[in-house]
């Protein structure tokens, strides 16, 4: 019952985008269509469970002094991981992620949970908080991708839902990404409230 | 000529925090107040052309030398982190005006995906070094433009009767996002 409650508190009420606001960067970066989102939300989670597994099983052997650089190095290796195979068997994804890929090294998410979680607690509870924080974040970006794929052309996961005469471009553009998500989470804190 | 693309394409057209969104987090969480956004857009400049130095003399005479060129992202990102560190024992002894206002930024720059983006960038677009000091110095402008457009707008808003709903967060996001609208327009200069 704790593991299962270890689980979902990444997913609602710890959600890593529209509660706690960090990892900004990709979040923004690559929702302008819903299958990118969740893309890019599998393989941070991938990076963060893996990381978290690692860090739990040498936290008591890495120093006080170089915890950070060597959580860095750990992390950086799975993303290299991700990116490699990626590009090898998802090239067009990995090519409309593009630059993203490579930075979720620097996605504070995944640095945080490693520093607030994993180097505190055993591997099992490590692995199911990084796969729950993992998974809410990938349920965040796939909403941010569907509404702005629906809004901005008139399409759910590549299928046409309206004819594109009729769309809205700006919201698969730049501006689209802060004005949508800054609406999200107006409404989520609404709802929380409540 | 060319400079001059690489110029306006960073700070203007593809401004690296609107458009390309990097570097957001420190984009909202110091822009409250001009004066901190100042000086947290003088040490990501400062750090951003070093790194962009450095990262691209590993590049191009260690990893592709030895043909590690899949160690990329943790090579980048140690080099990164190290620099960051040796900037700040430096900055400590032989300028201590100099640390003291860029003191408490310099240790959030790692995680700052601007610097780490702009150097992967540089190496992607195939740029020699002078290009890539340019380039650096654009984007580290096109930031620190950015950064204090938004703190100056921030600190009226302030004073402004936001919706409670909306307070904090979320209208910041929109006022990014029409920030970032202002930008669409220079799309189409070069």
């Amino acid at each position: 019952m704790n593991q299962w409650k270890n689980f979902t508190k990444g997913i609602i009420k710890e959600n890593p985008i529209f509660v706690l606001v960090l990892g900004m960067c990709p979040t923004l970066g690559v929702t302008s269509s819903a299958i990118n989102g969740l893309g890019m939300g599998l393989a941070t989670t991938f990076v963060l469970m893996m990381s978290n597994i690692v860090i739990s099983l040498v936290k008591d052997v890495i120093p006080e002094k170089v915890r950070i650089p060597s959580f860095i190095v750990i992390i950086a290796a799975f993303v290299t991981v991700v990116q490699l195979t990626m590009q090898a068997y998802v090239p067009a994804l990995y090519k409309s992620l593009g630059l993203f890929i490579p930075l979720i090294v620097v996605n504070c998410i995944v640095l945080g949970r490693a520093e607030a979680f994993a180097s505190k607690n055993n591997i099992i509870s490590s692995a199911i908080d990084g796969l729950g924080i993992g998974l809410g974040f990938s349920f965040a970006l796939v909403l941010l991708g569907s509404i702005r794929e629906i809004l901005g052309s008139g399409k759910l996961f590549n299928m046409t839902l309206y004819s594109e005469n009729h769309v809205t471009l700006l919201f698969v553009l730049a501006p689209g990404a802060f004005i949508v998500l800054g609406y999200l989470i107006a409404l989520i804190n609404r709802i929380r409230k409540n | 000529m060319n400079y001059f693309v690489i110029i306006v394409a960073a700070i203007l057209v593809n401004n690296i925090v609107l458009m390309q969104f990097l570097g957001i987090c420190p984009f909202l969480g110091v822009s409250k107040r001009i004066s901190t956004a100042v000086g947290m857009a003088g040490a990501v400049a400062f750090v951003m052309v070093l790194a962009t130095i450095v990262t691209y003399l590993i590049q191009n005479y260690v990893l592709n030398r030895l043909g590690l060129a899949y160690l990329q992202t943790i090579a980048f990102i140690l080099v990164i982190a190290s620099l960051v560190q040796l900037v700040e024992i430096i900055l400590k002894k032989v300028s201590p005006a100099l640390y003291q206002a860029l003191g408490i930024f310099l240790p959030l720059i790692t995680t700052n995906c601007a610097i780490l983006g702009v150097a992967i960038l540089t190496i992607q677009k195939d740029f020699n070094l002078m290009e890539g000091v340019v380039f650096a110095i654009s984007n580290a402008i096109g930031f620190g433009l950015a950064l204090t457009l938004f703190a100056g707008i921030r600190e009226h808003l302030d004073l402004q009767d936001i919706p409670k709903g909306l307070k904090g967060t979320p209208i910041a996001l929109i006022t990014a996002g029409i920030l970032a609208m202002a930008f669409m327009g220079f799309s189409g200069l070069v």
